[in-house]
């Protein structure tokens, strides 16, 4: 076969080939652009800028929370030898750390390799400035090493751990569920208001993005800072907390469990919200340290019993059922019934009383606190001749007792609210197979099915404070630039007609104020001047002790301050939620306490030895 | 010559500036890759002046045979005592140095496969002799795919340039081209393009070999395939529009198969009733390319390695995988096209430096070039290349005796392959394929293999001289 014009076809199929490879390289290096920007951004540096997080205020603008400057270490392992001990070692030294855990973090790098472009390893996280300082000294014989600002958290006063929550650096659970919003090493807020308001108090993370040279020097800007962003700090937050006041109230539960509301009755502000034990602000500063500590606590000091914990009410509960007796006018302030100590009803069952003379009306059987008594109201109010049914009657009271905001979430701001429960005909039907207004009967003293938490107890003093009507307690007043919640200035009426509700005042301030002897049952909560309202209340309790609880408002008119103290295992009302509440009434109305003693002694006593512990 | 100098002395510059990472180590620093190299190329040189001026030319055509042999041992011997590379069993460890023998066996091919051709009486054509011919080319090849080096091998596949040259039919060459476009459509396009696509081109050849009714041939044919491409898009039309559903079960593919089905038997009766061959071969050949485009499938999940399978699909685009396979070349064009018109200067390749591109001291040595001094240096590159090619053609053309015409078209064949797989795998043209850039990149029996294989032609050429 002739062959002779092969090799200039060859020839020609060696310039196609040519031409191929030099159209893809003009396609690549003259034509697009974006390969250029992508080398760029390989050897981009973005330098994070932490926002700083919005300091949270108590009510009087006194810090709760605020923050200093801390420093995260930075490596870049390019620069550093794992084969250079000395400085790998003086640094460690500096940064109070094993030469170990520098040359790890550098060798886990090297092992997963550069990802997501960064250059760059966290070494340690949030080193206080003193130690920063020390190394920032000497940096200059590190190369590689560099500090990174962030802001972290810092608590002026120890008040409302637990209401103030934690933040902590996010796990990549965290950051799953929060698609896109954070990124490995940011801080969020956990629980309490860091948590509920962390959108606002977080801010918004800006960067300046470097480039860098062959040399690992920086070069400018990237696009000239075009995509730079400045950092937004967060929005500042002022609660309605009164940090003193909440710092007395944290002293004085010390070493009992329960928890003290305290609220404004004239606008819902939380003004302390109490639950102990609770958290140190110490703790919270540095929460992954203590954190076995705390989840080993056998008295879940995470747990906000303010909130979360549902309890019976006991006695003070009367006050509903009276309120209700007289709006629906089975009850007068002049009915008498009598109490031989106790409730007799069928079969020679009997609920017991104590001993207080007979023959008493409502004011008495508020300020004595008469079993008896309310357990004629109640079931007179259950066997009115409007009902068909005692079941009727009970879903007609379980209606009344809800508008007081029992059973139910108040819809506070406050994260993670209980409910409590009040009982409906349905719970008994399911429970008993016959049963009358007689098997009920323990509702009339807040026993039995009835749960509360504190707070609704606290709600429901300021209810009575105002003769008629509350406001959702919540404990954000202001937030920079975002409008306070309506609702929050929204009165909420009850059932009963706000006429009625004076009436059972003067009760309330016979249970504290009528001279000693004349069997008024919070008279330990007496302080001359303040005009103190209150309830007591003896919760039974299956595990152990009665709880003490105790509500009460002051003054009687135009009320500063309505709180709700329970004390688990705490006994009679009188002994120690009556005290603790009054205390801190006097301390928020006079700003210091006249009763020494009581206050001493409130705060040395210890209770914790009667709790059962899971 | 100068070509070639200045072909190693880029290569020595930009390894260095590829695996320097600012830390101002010395280019004649022999603990590193860059003095290495210096050494490699000093021996180099050493050795071309060794081949162009003490050993006698004659020598190379002597000796052909038992080298051949001898490497062909060598080649089998690595795969029992070499250690682990990278997954091949390639490479022969001496100490500190290290040699790939399959780097060797592209020169006892050339001078065996040159040997043979320029028998006298050697004839393409013949079968015999044609088999002989790939025999010698296969051998090597087929125990390098045994050493998990198929890029090696592929190199082989070059010399079909030789064959064609000395006589091979140029049929083959357009054969293994449709193969392979019909492999890639295949997983691109799909099974019915395909068949479009080896009818098309059938239908083109069917022409070709009718010059009388070339017209009326391709007329027909294409209208035929025109009909067939328009199936498809006419059954898309009948799901949007129509209501008889029972239209949709003609899928185009069925249709195609079953109109194949009644016209093969009718065609391969209508041949052997009038004798017709070229008929007879053209529905063979269409035969064959069906069962090669429903093996594909096979071939690509079956045959194929996890790794090469995954590079071809990063290569046709059907998978992005730019962390996983896809890194590499992603990097490895970023760094390519970052270069722009001039580059970014000698050691300022930001993808250089940080180590981006992975192997970029060897396989990858082009994108120093294409980063650092950017089009024009790769422009520069190629045509160094591509004069050493076209001279290497030019030259032994004008030789008189074949043995040192087969030679050059070998060497050529050898240089072209590696330039244009390695490159067109830079730059995302090729899947990737570990083979070395002739003379840049890093690596001792790379550089030798090339030198020794450029320098016996040399020697040849100046011995042809002498007596012509």
């Amino acid at each position: 076969m002739n062959t002779d014009g092969r090799h200039i076809r060859l020839l020609i199929g060696l310039g196609v080939a040519t031409l191929l490879l030099l159209g893809k390289l003009i396609s690549l290096q003259l034509l697009d652009n974006s390969y250029k920007e992508n080398a760029s951004k390989n050897v981009t540096i973005k330098e994070t800028i932490y926002p700083t997080r919005g300091v949270i205020y108590d009510r009087n603008r006194q810090i709760l929370v605020g923050n200093k400057v801390a420093y995260d270490i930075m490596v870049d392992p390019k620069m550093v030898q794992a084969s250079d001990t000395a400085a790998i070692a003086a640094v460690a030294a500096i940064l109070q750390q094993e030469p170990d855990f520098i040359r790890e973090k550098l060798d886990e790098f090297r092992r997963k390799g550069p990802v997501g472009g960064t250059q760059e390893v966290t070494l340690l996280r949030a080193v206080p400035a003193e130690v920063y300082m020390r190394l920032d000294e000497v940096k200059y014989n590190f190369p590689g090493f560099r500090g990174q600002v962030r802001s972290i958290r810092e608590y002026p006063v120890n008040a409302g751990g637990n209401l103030l929550g934690y933040v902590s650096e996010v796990s990549p659970d965290y950051i799953r569920r929060h698609n896109g919003e954070y990124t490995a090493g940011d801080y969020a807020g956990m629980t309490g208001i860091e948590a509920a308001r962390e959108k606002d108090l977080r801010g918004e993370k800006g960067y300046h993005i470097y480039l860098r040279n062959s040399r690992n020097q920086r070069e400018g800007s990237y696009k000239d800072g075009a995509e730079d962003k400045e950092a937004v700090p967060g929005r500042d937050i002022v609660t309605t907390i009164d940090a003193p006041l909440q710092q007395y109230g944290q002293q004085l539960m010390r070493n009992k469990v329960g928890s003290v509301v305290a609220i404004e009755p004239s606008t819902g502000e939380i003004l302390a919200l109490v639950s102990s034990p609770g958290i140190d602000v110490d703790k919270l500063a540095d929460i992954g340290k203590y954190w076995k500590e705390i989840s080993a606590n056998p008295y879940k000091p995470m747990y906000n019993r303010a909130v979360q914990a549902s309890y019976p009410p006991g006695s003070v509960f009367k006050l509903v059922n009276g309120l209700i007796g007289l709006q629906e006018g089975v009850l007068r302030p002049e009915t008498v019934y009598s109490c031989y100590k106790g409730y007799s009803y069928g079969e020679g069952r009997k609920l017991g009383c104590h001993s207080h003379k007979t023959s008493i009306n409502m004011d008495e059987s508020i300020m004595m606190s008469c079993n008896a008594y309310y357990c004629y109201v109640f079931k007179s109010i259950l066997d009115q001749k409007k009902f068909s049914s005692v079941a009727e009657a009970l879903d007609y009271w379980r209606e009344m007792v809800m508008s007081f905001g029992f059973g139910k979430k108040l819809g506070s701001d406050f994260p993670a609210e209980l409910s409590g429960s009040i009982p409906s005909s349905a719970t008994y039907n399911s429970k008993y197979r016959r049963w009358n207004s007689t098997t009920v009967i323990s509702l009339s003293i807040g026993q039995g099915e009835i749960l509360a938490t504190p707070m609704h107890l606290a709600n429901f003093c300021a209810t009575v404070a105002n003769r008629g009507y509350y406001y959702i307690p919540h404990i954000i007043k202001e937030t920079e630039g975002v409008p306070q919640d309506p609702r929050f200035s929204e009165r909420h009426y009850t059932l009963v007609d706000t006429t009625q509700f004076p009436k059972v005042i003067p009760g309330m301030w016979k249970a504290v104020n009528a001279p000693a002897g004349m069997g008024g049952t919070a008279h330990v909560a007496r302080v001359d001047g303040l005009e103190i309202c209150g309830k007591t209340g003896t919760a039974q309790n299956p595990r152990g002790a009665d709880n003490s609880v105790f509500i009460c408002f002051a003054p009687k008119d135009n009320p500063k301050i309505a709180i709700a103290a329970y004390v688990e295992n705490g006994g009679f009302g009188a002994a120690y939620a009556a005290p603790i509440a009054s205390l801190m009434v006097e301390k928020y109305l006079t700003g210091t306490v006249s009763r020494k003693d009581l206050e001493r002694s409130m705060k040395q006593s210890n209770l914790l030895y009667r709790v059962k512990r899971d | 010559m100068i070509a070639y100098l200045l072909l190693i002395v880029i290569g020595w510059v930009n390894i260095y500036a590829a695996t320097n990472s600012g830390d101002g180590v010395s280019i004649f620093d022999f603990s590193a890759r860059a003095g290495k190299q210096f050494v490699w190329i000093l021996t180099a040189l050493g050795l071309a002046g060794v081949i162009l001026f003490l050993l006698p030319a004659r020598l190379w055509e002597g000796i052909c045979i038992p080298l051949y042999a001898f490497v062909a041992l060598l080649l089998v011997l690595v795969i029992f005592v070499s250690s682990d590379i990278k997954g091949s069993h390639s490479w022969f460890s001496l100490g500190a140095v290290r040699f790939q023998p399959a780097e060797i066996s592209k020169i006892s091919t050339s001078l065996l496969l040159s040997f043979l051709l320029s028998q006298q009486g050697f004839k393409m054509t013949r079968r015999r002799d044609f088999l002989l011919a790939c025999l010698v080319i296969g051998l090597p090849m087929l125990i390098i795919i045994g050493e998990s080096e198929t890029g090696s091998a592929l190199v082989y596949t070059g010399f079909i340039f030789v064959l064609y040259r000395e006589g091979l039919s140029g049929w083959w060459i357009g054969l293994i081209g449709l193969v392979i476009v019909l492999f890639i459509s295949t997983l691109t396009l799909g099974t019915y393009w395909s068949l479009i696509i080896l009818l098309a081109v059938l239908v083109g050849c069917d022409a070709y070999m009718h010059p009388r009714d070339f017209w009326k041939r391709l007329w027909i044919g294409a209208g035929v395939v025109l009909l067939l491409a328009l199936l498809p898009v006419a059954y898309d039309w009948i799901k949007m529009e129509t209501t008889w559903r029972f239209l949709l079960k003609l899928r185009p593919l069925w249709v195609l198969l079953t109109l194949v089905g009644i016209a093969v038997p009718f065609l391969l009766w209508r041949a052997w009733w009038k004798k017709d061959r070229l008929l007879g071969i053209t529905v063979g050949a269409f035969v064959v390319g069906l069962i090669l485009v429903f093996s594909t499938d096979y071939i690509f999940h079956r045959v194929l390695q996890e790794h090469q399978r995954k590079r071809i699909e990063v290569l046709l685009g059907m998978k992005e995988d730019l962390a996983g396979a896809g890194y590499n070349v992603n990097q490895s064009k970023i760094a390519i096209g970052s270069g722009g018109f001039s580059g970014k200067g000698f050691l300022q390749g930001t993808q250089t430096t940080y180590g981006f591109v992975p192997e970029q001291s060897t396989d990858f040595i082009f994108c120093t070039v294409g980063e650092e001094w950017g089009f024009l240096g790769c422009l520069l590159v190629i045509a160094l290349y591509v004069f050493i090619i076209a001279r290497l053609i030019l030259d032994a053309e004008r030789c008189r005796g074949h043995f040192t015409r087969i030679y050059g078209y070998c060497v050529a064949s050898c240089i072209f392959m590696h330039l244009f797989i390695n490159v067109g795998m830079t730059v995302g043209l090729m899947p990737v394929i570990g083979i070395p850039l002739p003379l840049l990149s890093y690596g001792g029996s790379s550089l030798w293999s090339f030198t020794i294989l450029i320098f016996i032609f040399l020697a040849l050429y100046r011995d042809e001289k002498k007596y012509f």
